[in-house]
């Protein structure tokens, strides 16, 4: 059985249905899986945790978490799961131990027995327990935020962002978290923006204006993309982009990092490249083969579509 | 049971650790007694008034002695021509003038008729109505006085007796206003502010992915706040007996009942608006718009619902402070029963009822 599956699932917002939020989107989760979902702002992560979370009605298409509808069995669904908006939702007025044992109470539950679970999480922001909720810096509110979503043992986990807008240290230590979490059988449905996270992930899904681009794990994504990827840089990094986007061999050129990614059309080669940059660029450019990472198979099939 | 404990101590947090709202809440019943008790009082006290005295005889002189006398008028200047009255009410000196013409002591004698003239500044209509009503008694007075000591045909005395509150004193009429105001303030607006803010503050979304219940949710918030009011009630209570000196002549469980009866259904109200509203500041402008005015000018508490045409008095008939109004009023100051506001309690209480059930039916358990 899946933990979470959503099948051909459509969302509108509007009065005349104008916006669209998800079309026909499909995906499945197994039981202990890390699951993905990457995307850019606006492109319906929220709207999609928030029908899986019993908390917005699809307009159209099935959904269920861990076997439960989540429009007939939402109240069953709310007991089982454990969800973390992508907005800090906590009470800033009270410390941080209030917020945790409200949490556990509403959940009918303490935080002492459950507090194996959370130890390795609230264990860090613990020194800070009679603080104000809102006077914790953003990673400290994220790591509170998780402790209140874990505090009941929930089978399926539900994170909405839980990194944006939290420092690089913040972030990576979070994501072993969700490791740790993973290793005790929790399900993990995460979403994020940022591409370096995807391949933390067992499964991602790709999603862009409310469709899923591809679903695979992260070297399934990576090894599709057949195509020819380089690195080029120069002196002059604008001019070089100009020029490279005129080459009619060039397939797609973005800049990434340093570098400018340059795809190349089927049937091209390296050689090609080479001659057309000493030509435009005289020496001013170092050119080298790169390894297509995510974000790569992520623009590349936003183009596809 | 013990989710419903935790959440109403946690409502209590919210508002102990709000200090400066707190305060208000606490502070703001305090000052608008105080304030309505010493302040704005629509009573006609040492009201100044101007004399020119013609005839400067006896009879003016005592006449004048009386009024100056009494506590409504100050004697603020003795007038030496009819120029200097229009000048007098221009500069705003005097509220009143009387006038009393030549030979009055000697018409009043002899001819057994005499005239003052009593002119107003009547651009406030009410206060120069009551002034020269004040007057007019003073005169009226002074002339019994007189005649006391002469047989007179055919004299009809009109006997007055302010029942329920002999000394006219104005607390009597706006402490039942003051506790409808405040009631309502506190419990509808606080009430639909702190479901609203959950929403905003997008708590409500992980409330709702809980096992909480919503109805539960809704009547925990109502707590705190009918906790709240209750204080409140009493410390109106208690100042106005102690301080305004107005009695509290019915039964003061009664009078608790019937509060706490009001307050529920303002609970109720405000969480029906909150039901119907996406932020705090759409909350509070309609909990202030469509609830505070109206039941400033429709309750009967600042203008008499009598004397409005008809459509307001029917519109006054939805306004629930109307009715409480009412029934403090019968209970508080005349000292009746039950029997007598059965009918005001039951409208309260269909009130509640409608709103409450209203409120809860539209609870959302989603977000859209």
């Amino acid at each position: 059985m899946s933990a979470i599956l959503a099948e051909n699932i459509f969302k509108t917002y509007g009065k005349r249905k104008e916006i669209k939020a998800l079309a026909d989107v499909s995906f499945d989760v197994q039981q202990g899986e890390l699951f993905g979902i990457i995307g850019s702002d606006g492109a319906g992560k929220t709207s999609l945790f928030r029908i899986l979370t019993t908390l917005l009605l699809a307009d159209s298409g099935k959904a269920s978490v861990e076997g439960l509808d989540v429009v007939k069995d939402y109240k069953a669904i709310r007991k089982t799961v454990g969800y973390m908006p992508g907005r800090f939702s906590l009470y800033p007025d009270l410390t941080v131990e209030e917020n945790l044992n409200f949490f556990a109470t509403v959940f009918s539950t303490t935080v002492r027995q459950n507090y194996d679970l959370i130890k390795d999480i609230y264990g860090q922001i613990e020194p800070f327990k009679k603080r104000k909720a809102g006077e914790l810096s953003g990673g400290m509110k994220q790591k509170l935020a998780l402790s209140c979503a874990l505090i009941h043992r929930p089978t399926v986990l539900f994170l909405d962002e839980p990194t944006t807008g939290v420092d690089a240290v913040s972030r990576k230590e979070f994501w072993e978290m969700l490791k740790n979490l993973k290793m005790l059988g929790i399900t993990i449905l995460v979403s994020t923006p940022y591409m370096d996270e995807a391949g933390l992930c067992d499964k991602i899904a790709l999603i862009q204006n409310g469709k899923i681009l591809s679903i695979n794990t992260p070297r399934g994504i990576v090894h599709k993309f057949q195509k020819s990827l380089f690195a080029v840089r120069s002196s002059h990094m604008l001019i070089l982009l100009n020029t490279l986007k005129e080459f009619y061999e060039v397939d797609d050129v973005y800049p990434f990092g340093q570098y400018h990614h340059v795809v190349m059309k089927k049937g091209s080669s390296e050689e090609k490249l080479h001659s057309f940059l000493t030509q435009k660029m005289k020496n001013d450019f170092e050119l080298k083969a790169a390894t297509p990472g995510i974000e790569d198979c992520f623009i590349d099939l936003m183009k596809e579509n | 049971m013990k989710q419903f404990i935790v959440f109403i101590k946690k409502e209590f947090h919210h508002i102990f650790r709000d200090k400066r709202t707190l305060f208000i809440l606490l502070v703001m019943p305090v000052v608008q007694i105080i304030i309505f008790g010493f302040a704005l009082t629509n009573e006609v006290k040492n009201s100044k008034i101007a004399v020119l005295d013609i005839s400067k005889d006896a009879g003016s002189q005592s006449l004048i002695a009386e009024i100056d006398a009494s506590k409504y008028f100050e004697l603020e200047k003795n007038l030496y021509s009819y120029k200097q009255i229009d000048e007098e009410f221009r500069k705003g000196s005097a509220r009143l003038v009387m006038v009393i013409p030549r030979n009055f002591n000697e018409d009043l004698l002899h001819f057994n008729k005499a005239t003052v003239q009593l002119i107003a500044d009547a651009s406030d209509p009410n206060v120069a109505n009551t002034l020269t009503n004040y007057a007019s008694a003073i005169i009226r007075d002074y002339q019994k006085r007189i005649t006391d000591n002469h047989n007179l045909p055919y004299t009809i005395t009109p006997e007055i007796k302010m029942l329920y509150n002999p000394q006219l004193n104005g607390a009597f009429n706006f402490v039942p206003g003051v506790m409808a105001m405040v009631l309502l303030l506190i419990c509808t607006l606080m009430t639909a502010i702190t479901i609203v803010k959950e929403k905003e503050m997008g708590t409500m979304e992980i409330l709702l992915v809980s096992p909480l219940r919503p109805q539960m949710v809704v009547l925990a918030k109502a707590v705190p706040y009918l906790a709240l009011s209750i204080v409140n009630i009493v410390s109106i209570l208690l100042l106005s007996v102690n301080v305004l000196e107005v009695p509290v002549n019915g039964s003061l469980v009664l009078l608790l009942l019937e509060s706490i009866l009001f307050t529920l259904m303002s609970l109720s109200l405000g969480l029906l608006i909150s039901s119907a509203s996406e932020s705090q500041q759409s909350a509070m402008f309609i909990s202030l718009v469509a609830l505070f005015l109206p039941t400033v000018m429709l309750s009967g508490f600042m203008f008499p619902i009598e004397n409005m045409p008809l459509t307001l008095q029917l519109i006054s008939n939805i306004i629930p402070a109307k009715w409480y109004y009412n029934i403090v009023r019968a209970v508080m100051i005349k000292g009746i029963g039950i029997r007598a506001v059965w009918k005001e309690t039951l409208i309260l209480a269909g009130m509640t009822f409608l709103f409450l059930a209203i409120a809860i039916k539209r609870f959302k358990i989603r977000l859209a």
